[in-house]
């Protein structure tokens, strides 16, 4: 599984981490080059990424892995409340409980598949919103959300440092991460790239061969002998263990937690965004992250009065319907454009971002063979 | 024992609620084999025509009273809800009883609705796999869930119960047990009103020659195209029947929970829970499913049961669909070879 790569998966891998690590100068035109920004790309990134790898090469749709990030997120706070600010025992403490929940909710979950496995998985992400809200206060902080205070204890840097005033911050071996720095960032983008490799990796490997194999008729797999549940349950563990991670590096740069990062809307959220990238492909669901989070921040930031200073040079009796009528889609509307949008790709390119950039490609590539290559995206059911 | 009464009767107004969602999503899968993820936003359509309605009544006419002044020394306004102006008593009346009023209102709007829906939009997806389905549904879910957003705003809109019925009822009186068990009178209405809508469904279905014909289709569609029966018409009819029953659901439910706009998306995750513990494509399953999970959730939020196991009022339903999943392959009552994996 680990022998070499192919040459063009190395330009690949190249190519991402060169964009990943120079976001800040190509968002700069944009307007989009902070690192608050930027690392959300990251972690939204890691998070579809890690979704593809269980609903692009399976085709299981999980409707509930919103619980793992959240998992992955009171995990690392509880290692900062705990342990130490440091990031890594953190980052390493999300990841693990995240993969042990992971372990048993798709061990349970892939007894069943197509729109049952939809709804147990759905289920069980609600079940852990609705305890984490309730019951689990003592864990979980209710509504307020999970927040560092000065009384936690934080064994490990009790013993080397002397508690100072305030809250301490978290860190990467003395470079805070927290607060939105350029510290904060680089440790995301490093985290993707990593997460990016490995995702190459699997989709290379003879297990992600396998993955689509079962993806695409799962019957003939058990003909052949092979019992497909441990893949599947493999699969939904790292793609779970992704979503930790993101939990996880969530509260790095923010360490403060509530219940509504496991609803079932977030976990909606990341299979708009990986939908929108392109299913089953490598670049796509980052690509769709960062799209999504973008335009979720450009556009609602918008207000009418923005509209009326673009529109300003149009005669009033046209500015004035057509500010009112995409004043609907800025601002708090900034869902009604995702939907629009969503439903569009949905219904005219269901390979996503990925697909029309490979048909815009095979346009200016008339080469004979050029343009016929095998699409990378075929979605087929589940079932 | 009256707390137990209290907690079925509180049971089976919600389960009335879940199970009209969950008919329409069952009729829907059932005939066109489509999963549906807009059919909460349906519901919730439903209640903002019973909003939209009690705004076109309460649209009033100022005169001001040149004379008179208020308490505050600005001019005394008196304002005349035109409906009053022009139809007088029957105004009035009209105006207490806006909610099951406006279930007029709701009919042909969601009809038309439904019917635009499926010629629009899910026409188009019958081929695709059912995960494509959900991801269109879900968008259309957003958008229409967002439109009712910019149009009526973020926060609930209370809607109040005709005043006749505004009161509660002792329903201990019935089984001889005097004033006991005080229970809202909307809450009751709501109960047999499901109940009618539900019989009125099954009647169509079962004693109709339309709806034998769409039963016919949903066990053998291509047999009863091959009888030269425009099966696909029936089909989008039924579209809009399962849009009705959902709306109307919706409207009578605003006097129980005030609508907002993310209502339908609440109600559609439990009502999915619903259709799939019932058995897909069964439509007695759904509704038997919605009773008994009604029930058993508000027995969940007694406070006894919560005392020896906490949090369980938050997680019954789920709890309930992954037991029946894991151990039923078919839920309740599916029908065998229907969606079974």
């Amino acid at each position: 599984m680990w022998n070499n790569p192919a040459r063009n998966d190395w330009f690949l891998l190249a190519g991402f981490s060169l964009v990943v690590l120079c976001l800040p100068l190509i968002l700069e035109p944009i307007g989009a080059a902070y690192p608050a920004l930027m690392q959300k790309f990251c972690i939204f990134g890691i998070f579809a990424i890690g979704f593809n790898i269980l609903f692009g090469l399976t085709g299981y749709l999980s409707f509930g892995h919103a619980a793992f990030l959240g998992v992955g997120s009171y995990a690392a706070v509880w290692s900062f409340k705990l342990l130490t600010m440091n990031a890594i025992p953190a980052i390493v403490f999300a990841i693990v409980c995240a993969a042990a929940f992971a372990l048993v909710i798709g061990y349970v979950s892939l007894k069943r598949s197509g729109i049952y496995f939809s709804i147990l998985t759905l289920a069980f992400a609600q079940m852990s919103y609705n305890l984490a809200y309730s019951v689990l206060t003592p864990l979980t902080n209710g509504e307020t959300g999970l927040q560092l205070s000065l009384q936690d204890p934080r064994i490990i840097d009790a013993l080397f440092v002397a508690p100072q005033a305030g809250l301490p911050r978290v860190n990467l071996f003395g470079t805070y991460t927290s607060g939105g720095g350029y510290a904060g960032f680089y440790l995301c983008a490093a985290a993707l790239i990593v997460c990016f490799f490995i995702a190459l990796r699997i989709f290379r490997s003879p297990f992600g061969l396998m993955l689509r194999a079962i993806k695409s008729n799962q019957n003939r797999m058990r003909y052949t002998g092979f019992n497909t549940r441990p893949y599947l349950l493999a699969a939904f563990v790292i793609s779970g263990m992704y979503a930790g991670l993101a939990g996880g590096l969530m509260a790095v740069t923010d360490p403060l937690v509530g219940a509504e990062r496991m609803q079932w809307t977030a976990s909606g959220e990341v299979v708009l965004m990986t939908i929108l990238g392109g299913a089953g492909t490598l670049v796509g669901p980052v690509l769709g992250a960062a799209v999504i989070k973008y335009f979720e921040n450009i556009f609602s930031s918008f207000s009418v009065t923005t509209l009326q200073g673009v529109f300003g040079f149009l005669p009033d009796a046209i500015e004035r319907p057509l500010v009112s009528f995409l004043s609907l889609f800025v601002g708090d509307g900034w869902n009604l454009t995702l939907g629009v949008v969503f439903m569009l790709i949905v219904i005219f390119l269901p390979g996503g971002l990925m697909e029309g950039l490979r048909r815009i490609w095979s346009l200016f590539d008339r080469r004979p063979g050029g343009g016929d290559k095998v699409p990378a995206a075929q979605t087929q059911p589940a079932e | 024992m009256d707390a137990i009464l209290l907690q079925v009767l509180n049971g089976l107004d919600k389960g009335g609620a879940y199970a009209l969602i969950a008919l329409g999503l069952t009729l829907v899968f059932g005939t066109l084999g489509v999963v549906n993820f807009a059919h909460g936003a349906l519901f919730m359509l439903g209640a903002f025509c019973a909003v939209t309605f009690d705004k076109l009544l309460k649209l009033e006419s100022v005169v001001v009273d040149p004379e008179k002044t208020t308490a505050w020394g600005s001019k005394l306004e008196i304002r005349t809800p035109y409906v009053e102006a022009w139809l007088g008593d029957f105004g009035r009346f009209l105006h207490d009883y806006s909610v099951p009023a406006s279930i007029l209102l709701a009919i042909p709007v969601m009809l038309v609705i439904g019917i635009v829906m499926e010629r629009g939009l899910i026409r188009h997806f019958y081929k695709r796999p059912h995960a494509d389905q959900i991801l269109v549904t879900f968008g259309l879910a957003i958008v229409i869930q967002e439109v009712i957003k910019h149009f009526f705003g973020a926060n609930p809109i209370p809607q109040p119960a005709p005043p006749a019925f505004a009161g509660t009822a002792y329903v201990g009186a019935l089984f001889g047990m005097g004033q006991t068990l005080a229970y809202p009178w909307w809450r009751i209405i709501y109960m047999f009103f499901s109940l009618a809508v539900i019989g009125a469904v099954f009647a169509f279905l079962q004693f109709t020659t339309y709806g034998m014909v769409v039963r016919a289709g949903m066990h053998d569609r291509q047999t009863v195209g091959f009888l030269g029966i425009d099966i696909q018409r029936r089909f989008t009819v039924v579209f809009g029947l399962a849009a009705v029953v959902a709306g109307v659901a919706g409207v009578m439910y605003t006097p129980i929970l005030p609508p907002d706009y993310h209502m339908g998306m609440d109600f559609l995750v439990l009502s999915f829970v619903v259709v799939v513990v019932g058995g897909m494509g069964s439509l007695g399953g759904a509704v038997a499913a919605g009773f008994l999970l009604g029930i058993l959730q508000s027995f969940a939020s007694m406070n006894e049961v919560k005392s020896i196991v906490p949090g369980i009022d938050h997680i019954i339903i789920y709890l309930v669909a992954v037991v029946v999943l894991l151990t039923l392959p078919r839920g309740l009552f599916g029908r065998k070879g229907v969606m079974e994996e």
